[in-house]
């Protein structure tokens, strides 16, 4: 790793402003930055902690919204989102028990892994992405593989997630990294059902958008009989080919569904 | 260089660190607390697993300098004031949960966060808690006996001998 300089400022316009500088860059929990540059396949001048701000901890539910915190970490998720049961369980399976412990969902949405479990969630829900300087719907906030919206420097503060009427988030572990070789999270609401797809797109997590018009007529499993996505654009790796991830994504949606009830 | 202060198994410690210096590298290199290792430094198997302020964390994935001010708890803590095994080691001794003992330092630590947490896990919550932790001797089966046997649990019943 080559060597940075570190910051942890304690308010957003004291981080805003130790941004500002050439190759700073933004550290939320770690977990998946660090490794990084371990590998230095980045290697910023200036490293911004998150984590001494409190306006970015903390869960809070009201009128049928549940506020995630960006600095709150899985582990906290897991344990206060209880109005919102299928985002708990979703924190409380990401990777390991030490890694919830440090890892962020703002972290986790702004670096935007292919494979992350976040990205599912905030998409099925239709939540929005609040940040230093606006407010972004989760269809326009995710733009492809470790692609986002944000701007250089733009802090994200807070997800506001919708409470749906029933939800699941069904994952197919790679076992060894505990990243999502498919996860598909869906999520009905009273206008309609959202099912987003984490793990399976070379464009990062996207909305099935046929299930969701099956399930909003029929919210049962039955109802996705003879749907699929097309294998053209999975991700083909050593952990599974195209056609098998293309497979996933329709058991994995149907086992959701189950679960969702 | 910056001042880097926190209190590490009791002892306030204080040294002169790199942005980039790993709260692993700190405790092993600066002040010589050894027992916490490093494995994969990739932030998979656990090795190096302490808590801060009470929480596990992987020491090899998180900067010394976000642990100022925090209080750190290592391997080198755990035993009993007088010396003696603490109930989680005496019980991996006992049951035999380790051969090499590389991962031990962080089986024992991860199971005393779990414990700290939930007294008395099942068989498969301890499986889940362990899923950041590999050993690669044992097949985990008596650190599971272990760590049933430390929460005052009935060893008999874990499934595989």
């Amino acid at each position: 790793m080559y060597n940075f300089e570190f910051v942890k400022p304690k308010t957003l316009e004291e981080a805003v402003a130790a941004l500002s500088a050439e190759e700073a860059q933004v550290l939320g929990g770690g977990q998946t930055l660090i490794p990084t540059l371990k590998q230095r396949l980045a290697a910023p001048a200036k490293l911004v902690s998150l984590s001494g701000i409190e306006a970015l901890q903390g869960v809070r539910a009201d009128g049928g919204v549940l506020t995630v915190g960006a600095g709150t970490t899985h582990a906290t998720v897991a344990a206060e989102a209880g109005a919102y049961p299928a985002l708990a369980a979703l924190a409380g399976n990401i990777a390991d028990p030490a890694v919830r412990n440090r890892g962020t969902l703002g972290g986790s949405i702004a670096n935007n892994d292919p494979a992350a479990d976040y990205p599912a969630a905030v998409l099925a829900s239709g939540a929005t992405v609040v940040t230093i300087a606006r407010e972004i719907a989760a269809d326009d906030f995710f733009q492809g593989m470790f692609t986002t919206a944000l701007n250089d420097g733009e802090i994200i503060t807070a997800v506001k997630f919708p409470i749906p009427e029933a939800a699941s988030y069904q994952k197919f572990e790679q076992p060894a990294s505990r990243f999502a070789l498919v996860g598909v999270f869906v999520a009905k609401y009273a206008d309609g059902v959202r099912v987003a797809v984490t793990g399976a797109s070379e464009d990062g997590v996207f909305r099935w958008s046929e299930a969701e018009a099956a399930l909003a007529a029929n919210f049962a499993p039955e109802a996705l009989e003879g749907l699929a996505v097309p294998a053209e654009g999975m991700i083909a790796d050593l952990h599974g080919s195209k056609a098998y991830r293309a497979h996933l994504v329709g058991v994995m949606t149907k086992r959701a569904v189950a679960a969702a009830g | 260089m910056t001042q880097v202060t926190m209190t590490v198994n009791g002892k306030a410690v204080s040294g002169e660190v790199e942005g980039r210096t790993l709260l692993s590298t700190f405790l092993r290199e600066h002040l010589g607390l050894t027992g916490t290792h490093v494995g994969c430094d990739t932030a998979q198997c656990g090795a190096c697993t302490v808590h801060v302020d009470g929480k596990a964390v992987k020491s090899c994935n998180m900067l010394a300098l976000e642990a100022d001010g925090a209080s750190v708890d290592t391997i080198e803590g755990q035993a009993n004031p007088d010396g003696s095994l603490n109930a989680i080691q005496a019980a991996f001794q006992e049951h035999h949960g380790l051969q090499c003992g590389f991962c031990t330092p962080g089986m024992v630590m991860a199971a005393a966060a779990l414990l700290k947490e939930n007294p008395k896990p099942t068989e498969a919550e301890i499986r889940h808690h362990l899923s950041g932790n590999l050993c690669r001797c044992t097949g985990y089966h008596n650190i599971v006996k272990a760590i049933m046997a430390a929460s005052g649990q009935d060893v008999a019943a874990v499934a595989a001998e």
